[in-house]
């Protein structure tokens, strides 16, 4: 008896409420309550914001030209002035950094946007209509999960000739299956919901209950893989461009920064080298960290 | 009887079991296999039976939402069995279901007024503040405020959502309402608000149900007449007085027999029947009640009893004294 | 009548809440009541009202976090078993204590042959070699009157149907020969036919070996054909206790009457064809924000001032019929 009253006595009501985040309604309060809940999901939001606002105010944030030649301060070591020093033509680094984020940031962007819109297309039309369709569909994405995403999209920008909306297209296409097989097993599922078969009671077409039904029921697990692929597409690009069949000369990509100074200057002048490396680390290390935090939010099988 | 609404004629759905890499056929459920009953106008069929009995396949094949293998569907006199997507479109008006789970069968991203008008708008016959005067009134009818419209699902409890599937179900002004087990998942207290509901309705409409339920208590309540259902095939069908007071099918009496009377002082629970529905992949010959009866002959195992009838519309599928399934 | 040496299981102002994101839930809320050997006591109710977060909370299984014993004691055989630490209290649970489920298929290990679920039950409670586990096992399916018991034993769960899977989870349940069994809606999931057997089968066993049961449920007709004693739940608290023939021949509270005139009756050949049923308007309130007074006030047709102000004690209305209503005298006599 006495166990159980010592044990009783010191509850709090206040504050296990305020643990289950019983005072956490409406906008800010519940994004704080979260935030302190997912304290990794909410550095990764954090190093993603700050990504974002360096790729859209670049032009603002940078000190120089990223594109300007400086051949007499050519490989300058960090400084007031440079505060990552400069590249073997005296390119400001720092700058070329801050718009290297732009590149990312919009192949980033611009390829999930494809691969998901066609794999959303493909997985939805998949699996509502089932029979051949599916049946090729799913062959076609089993040959291409095969094969090594960087190496598809290797021979798919050697083909088309490296530029941004190519080096878009050969990273979105390997991400097609992927969308759509996340999208074709949630519309199997949500097939057999009686709410699809009551719109089906009405004398709805089919294209209507796929857009109207199923289509917005699978946007949560969407949002999840969006994000979290964001971060390998974002690896890919610097990947892709490291080995020269990325984003063409002069922009600045960061993965051809590193491949152009690696070999060469990594003793010399390392901050070439470890400046880059830093930038599309923190870049895929936060989209993963939000990423993973955002599935244990939005994701129903995750939540109690 | 009065004039038929609906008809089926020697309904089946048979389902293949497939096994195996090959995917080869090992069997085949026989989910329905050859159910015949007529539904009059503004009449209530009740359709009574055990998991796996068929009853819900029923209730799909009518509305075309399964196919059936064979058999006829007759609505109002016209054969729809076999009419393509654009040809049943017509007749879809007609005919309206309302299922159990009053939480998954409304789309959680959509409010709840949307969900009411969606038939009245995929079928052209309002729009804009038209149909939002006409979804506000079905409201009404089925007991929710207007003002409720633009909330979502998960903001309603079971019995409202019931409530707004009803309202789904309305709003086409159907002649025929299938009802799958729609109380059935709902609280005792909230059952009764819908039954009333649906009764309510039905007074005012004059529209038939085909009402679809496990508990014989509810199907008696709401039902003109009963049909129970035991692996695929109905074994009696009778006016619902009738067949409560008067029950000839062994396994009627001990579907009546096993429910528990909410009256300390009557019969104690009696188990009449021992064992298990045995599987519809391959239902046992002649009569596929014999492995279970208390009263079974040598002639139940290879006889199968057709439905005939005994008299005052009481149809019974039994060998007992001839066709009667009296056991004296 | 009986002495206290009969006692199993002794509830004492039991309270339970949950800390969840939309405020405290209070799912069970100051509960008492008392289970003697082979005496069967029903808890009713509606979902929401609390009855299985007490079932959990006599087997401290309440999910923590949300969930927390707040209060009260739970005493069997004269243990409190709030105050035993971890270790003791998974000696006790399957041993002198089990629960049966609504779903079988759940709490069953479908990887595991049912036989074998059974032998280490057992043998995490009683000191057994594996051959007299496995005789017992077998005894134990022999019992609950599975046919071919040894060789059911091997078989999966799923190989079963819903009700021989009922059937094994008794089995299982009862083989330490526990001194209660709480048995969570246990036919709910069945058919008809089958909840028959079960319920039959569930009194045999009780009257052969004498345990005690609490039996959950939200069936009316079950609690009159199995209970002696009744307590019907609302909103987390015991809103009426009495014998099954008191509560069914003159309920106290009006949230028991309703609940009975609301259920249709079998055979309906008395009733007139689609007479409207006598329904409780309105819906189960939620548990977080409740009135002060009685939480049944908002749905009741005789509620006054004094029961939306002032929580109504449980008072015994003669030969223990206790019911939580002020206007318990009038109940009678108004509906």
């Amino acid at each position: 008896m006495l166990v159980a009253e010592r044990r009783m006595a010191t509850i709090d009501y206040d504050l296990e409420l305020k643990r289950a985040g019983a005072n956490a309604t409406g906008g800010w309060r519940r994004v704080l309550f979260l935030a302190r809940r997912h304290v990794l999901g909410a550095a990764g939001l954090i190093i993603m914001t700050v990504f974002v606002f360096t790729a859209i105010f670049a032009n603002v944030l940078a000190r120089f030209d990223p594109l300007t030649v400086d051949a007499a301060h050519a490989l300058a070591r960090p400084s007031a002035a440079h505060w990552m020093g400069t590249d073997s033509f005296g390119r400001d680094v720092f700058s070329r950094i801050i718009h290297g984020a732009r590149i990312s940031l919009a192949v980033g962007l611009g390829s999930t946007a494809l691969g998901g819109t066609i794999g959303v297309i493909v997985g939805l039309t998949s699996g509502y209509l089932s029979g051949w369709f599916d049946l090729v569909f799913q062959r076609v994405s089993d040959i291409l999960q095969a094969l090594p995403l960087l190496v598809l999209a290797l021979v798919m920008t050697a083909a088309l000739g490296p530029s941004l909306p190519n080096v878009i297209i050969a990273i979105a296409i390997p991400l097609i299956p992927t969308v759509a097989r996340v999208i074709r097993a949630n519309t199997l599922a949500l097939r057999e919901q009686p709410f699809v078969e009551a719109a089906k009671s009405i004398g709805m077409s089919e294209v209507r209950i796929a857009v109207r039904h199923v289509l917005p029921n699978t946007l949560a697990p969407l949002i999840v893989l969006a994000t979290a692929q964001l971060g390998s597409t974002i690896l890919t690009e610097a990947s892709l461009s490291f080995l020269g069949l990325g984003i063409p000369e002069p922009y600045p990509s960061w993965g051809r920064m590193l491949s152009e100074s690696a070999a060469e200057y990594v003793r010399t002048a390392p901050w070439l080298v470890i400046f880059p490396g830093i930038a599309i680390s923190l870049a895929v290390f936060g989209t993963n960290l939000f990423g993973d935090a955002l599935r244990d939010i939005l994701d129903p099988r995750q939540r109690g | 009887m009065t004039e038929a609404l609906l008809e089926v004629t020697d309904l089946k759905k048979h389902y293949p079991v497939r096994a195996g890499v090959l995917r080869r056929q090992v069997g085949t459920v026989h989910a329905v296999d050859g159910v015949s009953f007529a539904l009059g106008i503004g009449e209530t069929l009740g359709l009574v039976g055990e998991s796996g009995c068929g009853k819900s396949t029923v209730a799909r094949s009518v509305l075309r939402l399964v196919e059936p293998t064979s058999g006829q569907i007759r609505l109002r006199g016209e054969d729809i069995t076999h009419l393509s997507k654009t040809e049943l479109r017509p007749h879809r008006r007609s005919m309206q279901i309302v299922f159990q789970d009053p939480f998954a069968s409304l789309n959680p991203r959509m409010t709840a007024g949307d969900i009411v008008g969606e038939p009245i708008a995929v079928h052209g016959l309002a729009s804009g503040k038209a149909l939002e005067a006409r979804v506000a009134k079905l409201f009404e009818q089925v007991g929710l405020r207007p003002d409720q419209m633009r909330n979502f699902p998960h903001q309603f409890s079971g019995g409202q959502r019931q409530r707004i599937c009803i309202a789904r179900a309305l709003a086409l002004e159907p002649r025929l309402i299938v009802c799958d087990e729609p109380v059935s998942a709902l609280d005792v207290s909230i059952q009764a608000q819908v039954i009333n509901l649906l009764i309510d309705l039905q007074r005012q409409h004059g529209f038939s149900y085909l009402f679809i339920a496990h508990d014989l208590a509810v199907v008696a309540h709401i039902s003109h007449r009963v049909a129970v259902m035991y692996l695929g095939r109905i074994v009696e069908i009778a006016d619902k007085d009738e067949l409560f007071r008067n029950p000839r099918h062994p396994y009627t009496q001990a579907l009546l027999a096993s429910v528990p009377i909410a009256n300390p002082h009557a019969k104690k629970i009696a188990p009449l029947v021992d064992g298990d529905v045995p599987s519809p992949v391959n239902p046992p010959s002649g009569c596929a009640f014999h492995t279970r009866c208390r009263f079974a002959m040598e002639r139940c195992k290879t006889e199968r009893p057709a439905l005939v009838d005994a008299g005052v519309g009481h149809q019974v599928a039994c060998l007992l004294n001839e066709g009667t399934g009296r056991s004296q | 009548m009986a002495d206290m040496s009969d006692l199993v299981l002794d509830v004492k102002n039991l309270r339970t809440v949950f800390f969840t994101n939309s405020g405290l839930f209070k799912a069970v809320d100051d509960v008492s009541f008392t289970v003697r050997r082979g005496e069967t006591l029903a808890i009713v109710g509606e979902s929401g009202c609390g009855k299985s977060v007490t079932a959990l909370s006599l087997l401290r299984l309440v999910p923590d976090p949300p969930g927390r014993i707040v209060g009260g004691s739970v005493t069997l055989e004269g243990t409190d078993l709030l105050t035993l630490d971890d270790a003791e209290m998974r000696a006790i649970r399957g041993n002198r204590i089990s629960m049966i489920f609504q779903e079988p298929m759940t709490s069953l290990n479908p990887v595991m042959r049912i036989g074998h679920q059974i032998v280490e039950a057992v043998r995490l409670h009683r000191n057994m070699s594996a051959k007299e586990a496995h005789d017992l096992a077998i005894e134990m399916l022999r019992l609950v009157r599975i046919p071919e018991p040894a060789r059911r034993a091997r078989e999966y769960p799923h190989q079963l149907s819903g009700g021989m899977r009922q059937r094994a989870m008794i089995a299982m349940a009862l083989a330490c020969r526990p001194a209660l069994l709480i048995a969570d809606e246990p036919t709910t999931a069945l058919d008809v036919t089958i909840q028959a057997q079960i319920l039959a089968l569930i009194l045999d066993l009780q009257k052969e070996l004498g345990t005690g049961l609490v039996l959950i449920t939200h069936d009316l007709g079950v609690v009159a054909q199995t209970a002696q004693r009744v307590i019907v739940m609302y909103a987390g608290k015991k809103v009426e206790e009495a014998s099954v023939e008191a509560l069914f021949a003159a309920p106290k509270h009006p949230y028991t009457r309703g609940l009975m005139a609301s259920i249709p009756a079998v055979p309906a050949s008395d009733v007139a064809p689609q007479a409207r049923l006598n329904e409780i308007p309105g819906t189960v309130p939620s548990l977080v924000r409740l009135p002060a007074g009685c939480a049944f006030a908002p749905r009741c047709k005789l509620a006054i001032k004094r029961c939306q102000e002032e929580y109504p004690p449980l008072a015994d209305w003669g030969g223990g019929h206790l019911a939580a209503c002020w206007r318990a005298a009038e109940v009678a006599e108004v509906a």
